[in-house]
């Protein structure tokens, strides 16, 4: 159908984009890689010169770098788990015959409006803070000892925080899939004698993998930058505790201020991010294909 | 055939599905109603749901204290201009890969949603020094060009699955007609689009309003957004409880309610298309 005049023009309409991306991409990331073999301490601006291999062997001894990266599989892998599983049981309920499904939704949907870091400061001041935080009440009134959140659980309550702003999406999706599941195949299952349990097994399950895909796969790439929830929160404290490996990358670049080494971890991070990226895309694009 | 229902089954799932929501919903709600309390009704113990001091002091204090009118027009102008400039680039890409399909366009596509697994805080250094050098820092239009090709890809990917659920056959019968290259964009393509591309308008908007790594990197005064604002008022005591929930609920008002209201374009746009 297309003619040799038309593929030109096509190619014409995408030239824009594919220039802009790539320069977009490859500026920033040939200065990053040339910073990562120099010395560049904006602490110490006259000591220049090649680095050799020493930014990016400081980072692989350093301690802090596996922290970096459990925490950070840790917590794209714990918000995963934790908004496909609730998504999944919050969808079905929402998709169950109840009063009023159209204000449930905006309800459900209105923490993906909160940019992270009010939703960050929200949850660190109104809720988790030892003293004046709700949570505190609440376990004052029970009695209990206040919680500790941040300081004893700050992964824990990183993940928590950013998998409250990232359920209503996952929540909506499988709902949409959902909605579209046939009502009369499962009636079908229900006579034939079908528990309820291996309905959702084999006929709801399999249906909604192509949105659970959709949803590992947009939030793995919001998710493997998270920041404002940490800087807002917890700075990566205590300690390293919840330092992820973006987050190890900005210590270094703006507090120590050592622009060398932040550039080498930097590409090791872009080398980590596109073994994810390619690992995901082989095993997303067969579900998404049309 | 309706599944049979009975009342006290539907009062059932109801009670337990508005339970979860109100839940879920329960810290902006939290926050919105904290941010009308006064300082000290705010932290006091035990927490009250309900105070007899209803207050728009923190608001005004707000107010006063920081030129919000500032932060919230570079927000919009931001995230619209950053929207609308990002649709204006992605619509004819979305289109030739659509429609003239190559066998790379898969990779492409791939290719391109791959650049936003690039950390941020990887090329924040280059980021900054090509900004100094070109004077875009901490100027909108260096923000709005920056958000821009970061959601590029998205915007690219969202149109993409909108266009390729237009049958081609109707392309193809203008063709016959000596429709040209230009008025088949704009005549017959773009009115079938429009609900597709207000979707992708509408989550792109909301993207580029809640972004809060480059905006707060790339700006210091003049360009700043209510993401800035906000880090402003995150102090480290927080104990200015009601003014932070003010100021808290005047950065996140607006969206919220644009959210609330195009709800159903924003989860089909969510899906990428990829979900029916």
């Amino acid at each position: 159908m297309a003619t040799q005049s038309s593929r030109a023009t096509a190619r014409l309409m995408l030239a824009p984009s594919v220039i802009m991306l790539f320069v977009w991409m490859i500026v920033p990331l040939a200065m990053t890689i040339w910073f990562s073999f120099r010395i560049y301490r904006l602490l110490s601006p006259d000591r220049t010169g090649w680095a050799g291999i020493r930014n990016y062997t400081w980072f692989f001894n350093s301690p802090d770098f596996w922290l970096g990266i459990s925490n950070t599989l840790l917590l794209v892998g714990g918000v995963l788990a934790i908004t496909i599983i609730f998504g999944v049981l919050i969808a079905l309920l929402i998709d169950q015959p109840v009063w009023g499904q159209g204000p449930l939704r905006i309800l459900v949907i209105s923490p993906f409006f909160v940019m992270p870091p009010v939703a960050a400061s929200i949850w660190k001041n109104l809720f988790m803070h030892p003293q004046n935080g709700l949570l505190a009440s609440a376990a004052q009134g029970l009695g209990m000892e206040p919680i500790l959140f941040l300081q004893s659980y700050p992964l824990g309550s990183i993940i928590f925080i950013t998998s409250w702003e990232w359920l209503p999406f996952a929540t909506l999706i499988l709902l949409t899939a959902l909605q579209s599941l046939s009502s009369e195949q499962l009636e079908a299952a229900e006579m034939d004698g079908a528990s309820a349990l291996s309905r959702f097994r084999f006929i709801t399950l399999p249906h909604m993998t192509r949105a659970i895909t959709v949803v590992i796969l947009i939030q793995t790439i919001f998710l493997l930058s998270i920041f404002g929830e940490i800087f807002t929160t917890t700075q990566g404290g205590p300690g390293s505790a919840s330092t992820t490996l973006p987050y190890m990358i900005y210590k270094q670049a703006l507090i120590a201020k050592d622009i060398g080494r932040a550039a080498a971890g930097g590409i090791i991070a872009v080398i980590l991010a596109n073994i994810v990226a390619v690992f995901l895309m082989r095993s997303m694009g067969k579900h998404l294909d049309t | 055939m309706a599944r049979a229902v009975t009342p006290r089954r539907k009062l059932f799932f109801t009670l337990a599905a508005w339970t979860v929501a109100l839940l879920i919903f329960f810290p902006v709600f939290w926050t919105i109603l904290t941010s009308f309390k006064t300082e000290a009704s705010a932290v006091a113990t035990p927490p009250q749901l309900f105070t007899a001091d209803w207050t728009l002091q923190n608001y005004s204090d707000v107010w006063a204290r920081s030129d919000y009118p500032r932060f919230f027009l570079n927000s919009v102008i931001i995230s619209i201009g950053s929207t609308l400039l990002g649709l204006m680039i992605a619509i004819p890409a979305a289109w030739s890969m659509a429609f003239v399909p190559g066998k790379k366009t898969k990779d492409l596509l791939m290719w391109m949603l791959s650049t936003k697994m690039m950390p941020a805080a990887a090329v924040l250094i280059p980021m900054y020094l090509i900004f100094q050098k070109t004077g875009l820092f901490d100027t909108r239009i260096g923000l709005v060009l920056a958000l821009m090709l970061m959601n590029l890809p998205v915007i690219i990917w969202m149109l993409y699955t909108y266009f390729k659920e237009i049958p081609g056959e109707i392309l193809e019968a203008a063709r016959m007609d000596g429709a040209s290259l230009k008025n088949e964009v704009l005549y017959i393509l773009t009115p079938m689009a429009v609900p597709g591309i207000a979707s992708t308008m509408l989550l792109n908007i909301i993207l580029a309003w809640n972004e809060a790594f480059w905006t707060i990197t790339l700006t210091t005064v003049n360009a700043a957004p209510l993401s800035a604002f906000i880090a402003s008022f995150s102090a480290p005591q927080g104990l200015f409880y009601a003014k932070l929930s003010a100021a808290s609920t005047m950065a996140i008002a607006p969206i919220l309610i644009m959210g609330w209201f195009g709800q159903k374009q924003l989860v089909r746009g969510l899906t990428f298309g990829a979900v029916k």
